[in-house]
């Protein structure tokens, strides 16, 4: 599959190190070069330095071919932007987004963004961790 | 009308004055501190400190009740997000976006936002209507009707120069308004008017349609 991810951040990197090892063609968004360090050393994907909430810089990363988008940046609401002109505006057909508030998490997936909440996950983690 | 402003900044500031001189009852929700004590100083008890992208802080300004809720802080996404919440979660009638980026727009009215201001666009408009040559002036957008009122003028080369105006073919949904010659009075257009170079024909038209008008008034 071609997959681009937005957001070169500790999650981001190991996302692309996971996946790289299923074979896929990886392309990875950041608007630091200096994020790109933490990708594996013998990634063979592209890295692309540049904003993914604009349009131009998604398609120089392929978005009119892609499978699949995941938009990992710190920013919710950058995130949720970049997701929404994945899906709408270039109809990729799976869009994931990290969303840490958990209200925005859930308005989101109702409007079609598979979104998910590290907060809402971490919290119920540790609170099984304690409970079992 | 009861109008929440998302974004206490420089437009949010005078915004909210507007409003109130007009009577509203209005709400201007601001992150930092600093902006929120000035305007609650000069304006009254009218900002809440928060993050008007939260589901929680508009719940809390009473945001189900607000008849418009008009996001004008300096960051598309945040008033992208400020707006959907409004609307998907509060139900709000209408809601008024500012955009940096004008690629923006096209995303913004497929989301819903009912309407959008992109101050990139109103300064490139007001700088176009200055230079002579530009052949297409955007005069009026109402992008939620899909209606604009253009400007085109007819450059020296045009090859509709001194044909009647029933000749020329006009892309249906398109109106001309008025003709403005260069030396004489603006006359309404009839069917006989002639194009002269350097009219400056005014026109209301969609944005699908007004590069097929230009054309056709110009001849090139």
């Amino acid at each position: 599959m071609k997959i681009i991810i937005m957001g070169c951040g500790r999650v981001g990197a190991q996302i692309v190190s996971l996946l790289e090892q299923g074979g896929h063609e990886i392309t990875v968004l950041d608007i630091d070069a200096n994020s790109f360090r933490r990708l594996p050393p013998d990634f063979k994907g592209t890295a692309l330095l540049g904003n993914g909430m604009d349009e131009d810089v998604l398609k120089r990363a392929g978005i009119e071919e892609a499978d699949v988008f995941v938009a990992m940046t710190q920013g919710d609401n950058r995130n949720v932007m970049a997701a929404q002109i994945a899906k709408h505006i270039f109809n990729v057909p799976r869009v994931i987004s990290r969303i840490y508030d958990p209200l925005r998490q859930e308005l989101y997936d109702t409007l079609g963004i598979e979104a998910f909440s590290p907060t809402t996950i971490f919290a119920e983690l540790v609170r099984d961790k304690i409970e079992s | 009308m009861y109008i929440i402003i998302v974004g206490g900044g420089r437009v949010g500031y005078y915004l909210g004055r507007a409003l109130l001189n007009e009577g509203h009852e209005i709400l201007i929700v601001e992150k930092t501190a600093r902006f929120c004590d000035i305007i609650n100083e000069e304006m009254g008890s009218v900002c809440v400190q928060g993050d008007g992208c939260e589901a929680a802080t508009l719940a809390e300004v009473g945001t189900a009740r607000a008849d418009m809720l008009v996001a004008v802080t300096g960051d598309d996404e945040d008033n992208m997000v400020a707006c959907q919440v409004a609307k998907h979660k509060f139900n709000v009638p209408r809601t008024i976006a500012r955009i940096r980026n004008p690629q923006n727009e096209m995303l913004f009215k497929k989301l819903g936002i009912d309407v959008t201001v992109s101050a990139t666009n109103i300064i490139m408009e007001a700088i176009e209507k200055e230079v002579p040559t530009h052949p297409l002036t955007h005069l009026l957008t109402r992008s939620d009707k899909g209606l604009e009122i253009v400007e085109i003028r007819i450059p020296p080369d045009s090859k509709t120069i001194g044909k009647p105006i029933k000749q020329i073919p006009l892309p249906e949904g398109t109106k001309l308004a008025l003709v403005i010659p260069i030396n004489r009075k603006p006359v309404i257009p009839k069917p006989n008017t002639v194009i002269r170079e350097g009219d400056q024909i005014v026109a209301l038209t969609s944005l699908e349609l007004e590069e097929e008008l230009r054309a056709n008034l110009t001849g090139i």
